[in-house]
């Protein structure tokens, strides 16, 4: 078991292979699955505990079920206006029309969301969202979309491929993946896969940041093998840090507080015990958001009549003020600013509508939110910057690769409303597996395995385990993620961020010099090893985008140029990796949005 | 801050032991908190799982001083001060490495669960359910799959040659949310009786007392179960109405029985595994 010499490779071929087991991967499996393909589905971890089990406020879908006025226009708009307008328009359009139907699907399959009192799916309040509008149960979305995935992944035979780690994507001559080569964690053991198309959907890439709500698989693992296998990236510097992440302790800092506390009526104040977040209003927003308290307490209960309270204005902009307000000398005792429901609603309410909040806050934290305030600050949270995709297939610029979720760009423009990822993952995950087993169907021949390219992959993943005297991955990951946090953070500038890109080529050079103890078997210090070249990748594009873009939109934020550029808004920045390594960045034009579209956002903002 | 001492197992399928770890006591930390810290400085190559630290996703769990518990959600400072923390691996499991052990058999048993069967929707295509009929279910589909209530189920934990014909309590609950939904339509009494070993079960409500969601799994779950069970065997009207009525729900089993060969589970659905490890080796 702990010996260093290379095992037998096994390969398994099939006609699918999607890479990563959260929403989007077993979304993307089922159909694929459906449509008559031979699908595996592998994943880092066991099933059900991809990072979509820590959603938490609910799924966005214009269904209609608590106001009527609300349909897919309107959802469409919100999404587009909350990712200032970067957004690939189809693909929030194609989203905000088909996620009724991918959440009444579920039902189908056996979710129970929260009801209505006529029995309808209940929709909840969300920051961005005009409407309430996003299905959920209690605060356990995620967990009920997941298990709910997964038992039909069941039904359907497909075959799963728990705790493999993919390490790249492999090419044939024609230039179409064939091949993606990685390892079983328990073992340690090299094994490949053979199929005609490929699915990426391995989520986000929050652990290069030392505070971020992502579990230890959110390494970038797809962004970084669709670079190295040649696809394009758009918006990489467009990182979304949550508003609302746990400040205390230390140990919990970062961990998500949902969004859904405020949707369900909290609000945030400083030290003075002010709501803040009428000092933050933009004019973008402002025909829109109520300026007295007492109108956006009278909102919960009337939209017609009344605007939406501050809190509620799209993530960056909330996780901006929380910034300036902690700047300002007005943060609490931990660096955070209170989020205070307890004297909002009644203990039995908040305890029945965020039952896991109350949970986390009272274990972890030892705080009650049914009679405290929780104290709250930004954490590195969701990547809407990915894989370039076309918006009807998600195929990726190289032949037979497919990404959907998180791993893919353009859907949520600079800026994700919150809501539209679980939505996301099913809508996209759908039409991925959809194209994948199309482009499946139309590829004739054998696919054939690179086998030198295989056994230089592997060769540069087993490295560090016979290596003696170098660094612990661990010290170079910290490393890593300090640097990100402190340069390339939610406020960025451009003296800071030319000195990342330094420290990018240090710890690039120090990963080449890794050590790792113990054997290939379960081995995480190995396993963090193989991690760290795909974040560093995805570090420098996150930088160099960070770096290019100098204006601030979205969740991209520069203290050298506060405000957002017009010219800069029509283009994404494009990158990729050519066959020598380098690093290229193009910026491209938006789509055009067809005319009846852009009528959307002529009309008066209520 | 004094230092804590960390007492983990380390090993694999061939035997292990407790190695002692010393190390510095920080201010609001978890038992997980601390393996890590473990990991990033005296055994880099320590297992375990986890994901979401955050008691979400079930995937850290361990017996810790004896007790089934979440690393993540385990504060440091609610056990005893001044001595050792232990922590094992789950026992019923077979050992890979470390604190991680193959949890494959709930896989393979889930494969077995019938899934949910809709009665047909409302004229629009949608469902109506009240958020009352809808309760029961959504307290089992709280579970987190820490397979806790498995660990310490005394059928299992004590009995490996049991696990073949035993879905356990986290399946018992799955049942019993199928069982319960509102839109179901299927009638999977039989197959709990013959094939997942509902029998076997005596009540201990060991599970129900390390579930970390609370879910009330003996009461709310395995004891109605029973009840419909023997209600469907043994009540004379009941078996009366069966032959006299036409049954409205068709039954999981006559599924099961009329597919053609009850499927099994290929290798790589499962975590590959080492030699099975004897069940009493590392405790």
């Amino acid at each position: 078991m702990s010996d260093h010499a290379s095992h037998e490779r096994e390969n398994h071929d099939y006609d699918v292979v999607v890479i990563g087991a959260g929403g989007a991967g077993l979304r993307a499996a089922i159909e694929a699955r459906e449509l008559g393909q031979r699908t595996a589905l592998v994943c880092k971890s066991l099933l059900g505990k991809a990072h979509t089990v820590m959603a938490e406020g609910g799924a966005a879908a214009a269904m209609g079920n608590v106001w009527p006025e609300d349909n897919w226009k309107v959802h469409f708009r919100d999404t587009m206006r909350g990712g200032k307008m970067l957004n690939n328009w189809r693909m929030a359009q194609l989203h905000a029309q088909e996620s009724p139907d991918r959440i009444y699907e579920l039902e189908r399959w056996g979710a129970l969301f929260d009801r209505t009192k006529d029995g309808r799916i209940l929709q909840r309040d969300f920051g961005g969202h005009r409407y309430a509008r996003l299905a959920h149960v209690g605060d356990r979305t995620g967990l009920e979309l997941i298990r709910t995935l997964q038992q039909r992944a069941i039904t359907l035979d497909i075959d799963v491929f728990m705790e493999c780690k993919i390490l790249r994507l492999l090419k044939d001559a024609e230039g179409a993946v064939s091949t993606a080569v990685g390892y079983w964690r328990p073992t340690g053991d090299i094994v490949s896969f053979t199929a005609k198309a490929f699915v990426l959907a391995t989520g986000s890439i929050g652990k290069s940041w030392l505070y971020t709500s992502n579990s230890w698989e959110s390494t970038g693992d797809g962004h970084a093998m669709a670079a190295w296998a040649g696809a394009d990236l758009i918006d990489m510097e467009c990182v979304q840090f949550h508003p609302t992440g746990m400040v205390w302790p230390l140990s919990v800092r970062g961990i998500l507080v949902t969004e859904g506390v405020r949707g369900d009526g909290g609000v945030l104040r400083n030290t003075e015990g002010r709501r803040f977040m009428f000092d933050y209003i933009p004019p973008m927003f402002a025909a829109e958001t109520a300026d007295t308290e007492e109108e956006a307490d009278r909102w919960y209960d009337d939209h017609t009549n009344n605007r939406r309270p501050p809190e509620l204005l799209p993530r960056d902009e909330v996780a901006r003020s929380i910034n300036s307000e902690v700047k300002a000398g007005r943060g609490g005792p931990h660096g955070g600013v209170f989020l205070d429901i307890a004297t909002r609603r009644s203990a039995d309410e908040i305890r029945r509508r965020l039952p896991s909040m109350y949970h986390q806050f009272k274990e972890l934290a030892g705080v009650d939110i049914t009679a405290q305030p929780m104290e709250v600050g930004p954490t590195c949270h969701y990547m809407m910057g990915g894989v370039r995709v076309d918006a009807e297939t998600e195929q990726s610029t190289v032949p037979g690769l497919f990404a959907a979720g998180e791993v893919a760009g353009g859907m949520h423009g600079a800026n994700r409303l919150g809501g539209n990822s679980l939505s996301d993952l099913l809508v996209f995950g759908r039409r991925a597996g959809m194209a994948a087993a199309e482009f499946a169907r139309g590829r004739t021949g054998a696919v054939a395995a690179p086998e030198a390219e295989i056994a230089a992959v592997v060769a540069e993943a087993e490295a560090p385990l016979g290596r003696d005297g170098g660094e612990s991955p661990y010290d170079l990951h910290h490393s890593l993620q300090q640097m990100m946090q402190e340069l390339v953070g939610i406020i960025r500038t451009e003296s800071e961020l030319r000195r990342a890109l330094d420290e990018l080529d240090t710890l690039t050079d120090r990963a080449q010099k890794l050590s790792v103890s113990g054997g290939r078997a379960y081995n995480p210090g190995w396993n963090l090893a193989t991690d760290l070249p795909a974040m560093l990748t995805v570090s420098r594009m996150v930088t160099k985008g960070a770096l290019e873009r100098r204006e601030s939109r979205g969740g991209h934020t520069r203290e050298d140029y506060p405000l957002p550029d017009p010219e800069l808004g029509k283009v994404n920045l494009v990158q990729s990796i050519d066959a020598s390594g380098n690093y290229t960045l193009e910026p491209e034009s938006l789509l055009e949005m067809p005319a009846e579209l852009k009528e959307l956002f002529e009309e008066a903002p209520h | 801050m004094a230092d804590v001492t960390m007492r983990v197992w380390r090993g694999d399928a061939e035997g292990g032991k407790f190695t002692e770890f010393v190390m510095p006591a920080v201010e609001g930390e978890v038992v997980l908190d601390v393996i890590h810290r473990i990991q990033a400085g005296p055994a880099p190559d320590l297992a375990c799982r986890w994901n979401c630290k955050a008691g979400k996703c079930g995937s850290c769990s361990a017996e810790i001083n004896g007790l089934p518990k979440l690393m993540c959600m385990t504060r440091m400072d609610v056990l005893p001060e001044g001595e050792p923390v232990v922590v094992a691996p789950m026992r019923t499991f077979p050992i890979i490495r470390d604190l991680v052990t193959d949890v494959s058999f709930n896989y393979t048993m889930a494969r077995q669960v019938p899934p949910l069967s809709p009665r047909p929707p409302e004229p629009d295509g949608t469902y109506r359910m009240m958020q009352i009929d809808i309760e029961r279910g959504q307290e089992f589909r709280k579970c987190i799959e820490c397979f806790m209530c498995q660990d310490v189920c005394h059928v299992i934990r004590d009995h490996e040659e049991n696990k073949s014909s035993y879905a356990g309590p986290r399946l018992f609950i799955r049942f019993m949310e199928l069982e319960s939904h509102p839109l179901d339509t299927d009638d999977r009494r039989e197959l709990l009786r013959q094939r997942m070993g509902l029998g076997m079960c005596n009540i201990t409500k060991c599970c129900t007392e390390v579930c970390p969601e609370h879910i009330k799994i003996t009461d709310n779950a395995i004891i109605p179960l029973k009840e419909r069970v023997v209600d469907a065997s043994y009540d004379p009207v009941a078996w009366l109405g069966r032959k006299i009525l036409r049954r409205t729900k068709r039954s999981a089993l006559d599924a099961a029985l009329e597919a053609p060969g009850q499927r099994v589970p290929t290798r790589q659905e499962r975590v590959p595994t080492v030699a099975a490890a004897p069940a009493t080796e590392h405790t």
